[in-house]
């Protein structure tokens, strides 16, 4: 068993070998990459949610009874929501006619049109989500429906990519979602929805 | 003149190809441009460091792939060795048979395609289903991905939808919105009724052994949402040293690749599901892949392996845009593939020889690269090589020089020649080769002026007196 590995990492120290010097790990500053534009003292919901728009992503603040009416506007009248958000949504998604689910049933996978899940945290530089094993009840919930909302509050918005890096989470399944899936694999263009939700909402509790 | 493959498969591309192909490449060298330029005043300046982060990686490879595999060990990630492509292969189908696994979803990887992995899965019973839309469509079409960002660069929509009504995927429809939505309906419940996902990695980090995968259609995550376990594809040259260095990378590649500021899908996978989590593997397993890279790693052409799979190298050639990927006969097309697959090729370094000639030397490959690869340099390397291991293919299309050879290694000849030259006037047009004739026909032959340089250097000589004290 241990033979390829051994010949593999015999391969790799005999080919550097010969090197008479190696080079060296370059010196930066992690906000290296950070755009010049981005004013990382401002409000960051705002910054968050004109990228978010830019990406067309779907910023929305305020009550459950904001999202429930939202999610009724659409036509959204059955879905999923995270368990431990229940007690703050419950009764706002019942009063707009939102019937939902707290576990996701896989074989009914056609018959949530949203799900709920809360975020880890989100990027205001790109206008980001964060998801992860911990904080998003389920990982297809936050997937299969057209419409995903990621709950998320004021002081989980890191500024940038970098500081989002420097801060992953020690969470076995960190994922950042920058829009609604989306290809251009037909002739470059532009269809969002792909295998992931077609409209990705960013959802400021308040 | 005996033309390069290249040339001839170029020649034969039908022209509502050649226009599929300049369309897509063009877009996305102008996304790319558009990015780098309004995010950042000098961009450049992180082309390059990232270029140096990378070299650095590969060039200490030595030290960073037991690292990241004792990181992973102790993340709970079951990690394997493959020297080449059947031994991956076989690690797949193993770890396959050992979960009782039929059905396996895939996310795309380029690696997989080198190995020739739905192929070997397939003649073994087992279900290979590709989930990005344009692998998926070429997979249907047993067709060859022909750009490694946009696989089916060159296919236009008429002819995916002919292919989605030939496989019972609805009638005749060629608008990509309802393209895209049977293949989500149909593609849903593949993911579902899979046993495993496989994705690769666009980066692996030593220090927390994370894996890295980008994707805009969100495949790789709904594989790995879905299933119950996760194998991921690695080559060793993938490798970053520090979580730190990512900030730099995915901000680089999603502007190089598609003009965003990020991909869609960003994930950082560092093990199996959690204990609260329903949905998603239960064991995960990483393959390191060498099947050749560690023999670029030996080779001074090393800086290769720095390449992070972006295609902006493909999108700004002038030669991939005339001539489609395919042309290039190999996984890795453009000015990347022309380096890297006759490296790869290994033995068969001689029957790829030819790539490498199929380059302007423009330089514009090395100033789109996000990780600053010197492409055109190592071309030229390559070209040389081909010559060293006369290699019939490195020297189609390449005159004759041995004639001259003998002419200009040795002075006294030379001059013999150059004084004598004159004399070619004297050379009867009746008894000239067919092409000769044609020439002279219309135009007389250039007058002799063989002998001039050497004449005036000689007068310059005399007439430069040295300088006075």
């Amino acid at each position: 068993m241990g033979t390829s590995r051994e010949t593999i990492l015999k391969r790799t120290a005999d080919a550097l070998a010969p090197l008479k010097e190696r080079a060296a790990y370059p010196d930066f500053n992690d906000s290296v990459a950070v755009m010049p534009a981005l004013d990382r003292a401002g409000d960051l919901w705002a910054i968050f949610s004109e990228r978010a728009k830019l990406v067309h992503g779907t910023p929305l603040s305020g009550s459950p009874a904001v999202l429930a009416n939202w999610l009724r506007e659409k036509n959204h009248a059955r879905g999923y929501c995270d368990p431990a958000l229940l007690p703050q949504f419950g009764e706002a998604l019942a009063a707009a006619g939102c019937e939902v689910e707290t576990a996701f049933d896989r074989a009914r996978v056609d018959d949530y049109q949203f799900g709920i899940t809360r975020a880890e945290a989100a990027i205001a530089e790109t206008g980001t989500l964060v998801l992860t094993d911990g904080s998003t009840s389920s990982r297809l919930a936050a997937l299969a429906p057209w419409t995903h909302v990621a709950v998320l509050k004021r002081e989980q918005i890191f500024a940038d990519v970098a500081t989002a890096v420097a801060s992953l989470p020690a969470d076995p399944n960190v994922i950042w979602c920058t829009g609604p899936s989306r290809t251009a694999d037909v002739e470059g263009i532009l269809i969002e929805g792909v295998h992931g939700p077609g409209v990705q909402v960013a959802f400021l509790l308040e | 003149m005996k033309h390069q493959q290249i040339d001839q498969y170029a020649a034969s591309l039908p022209p509502d190809k050649r226009a599929s192909v300049y369309g897509g490449t063009k877009s996305g060298y102008d996304a790319r441009l558009r990015a780098l330029n309004t995010s950042y005043t000098a961009p450049d300046n992180l082309r390059r460091l990232a270029g140096r982060i990378k070299q650095h990686a590969i060039e200490n490879l030595d030290t960073y792939l037991p690292q990241v595999e004792a990181r992973m060990l102790a993340n709970g990630v079951k990690v394997h060795w493959a020297l080449d492509g059947d031994e991956a292969c076989g690690h797949v189908h193993r770890i396959m048979e050992e979960r009782g696994a039929k059905k396996m979803v895939k996310a795309k990887t380029m690696v997989s395609e080198e190995i020739h992995l739905a192929n070997y899965l397939e003649k073994r019973g087992m279900e290979c289903l590709e989930t990005d839309l344009g692998e998926f469509i070429i997979q249907i079409d047993h067709d060859h991905p022909s750009h490694i960002v946009k696989p089916i660069i060159h296919k236009n929509r008429r002819e995916i939808a002919a292919s989605f009504e030939r496989e019972g995927l609805g009638a005749y429809n060629d608008d990509p919105e309802v393209i895209t939505a049977r293949a989500r309906q149909f593609l849903r419940h593949k993911y579902l009724a899979a046993d495993v996902g496989l994705s690769g990695a666009n980066f692996v980090s030593a220090e927390s052994g994370r894996i890295v995968l980008v994707t805009n259609e969100g495949n790789s995550r709904f594989s790995i949402a879905a299933t119950k376990v996760h194998i991921a594809l690695v080559g060793i040259e993938k490798i970053v040293p520090r979580d730190r260095d990512l900030g730099l990378l995915l901000n680089l590649l999603a502007r190089s690749a598609t003009g965003q500021q990020l991909t869609s899908y960003t994930e950082f996978i560092s093990g199996p599901r959690t204990a609260n989590q329903p949905d998603g593997p239960e064991e995960m397993h990483v393959i390191f892949v060498d099947n050749g890279r560690t023999r670029v790693l030996a080779d001074d052409c090393r800086p290769i392996l720095r390449c992070i799979r972006c295609s902006a190298c493909l999108n700004v050639c002038p030669v991939y845009r005339q001539t489609s990927g395919h042309a290039y006969r190999a996984v890795y097309p453009g000015p990347v593939g022309a380096v890297l697959s006759p490296l790869l090729a290994g033995d068969k370094f001689p029957e790829m020889a030819d790539l490498p000639k199929a380059s302007t030397l423009c330089g514009a490959c090395n100033e789109v690269c996000p990780v600053d690869i010197p492409i055109p340099d190592l071309l030229l390397r390559l070209r040389d090589r081909g010559k060293q291991v006369g290699s019939k293919a490195a020297a189609a299309a390449t005159p004759p020089m041995g004639a001259f050879g003998t002419l200009a290694a040795s002075p006294a000849l030379w001059k013999v020649v150059m004084k004598t030259g004159g004399l070619s006037a004297l050379y009867p047009t009746f008894l000239m080769p067919a092409a000769g004739k044609t020439w002279v026909r219309t135009r007389g032959m250039p007058k002799w002026r063989g002998g001039k340089f050497r004449a005036w250097m000689k007068d310059r000589r005399a007439k430069t007196k040295p300088l006075e004290k």
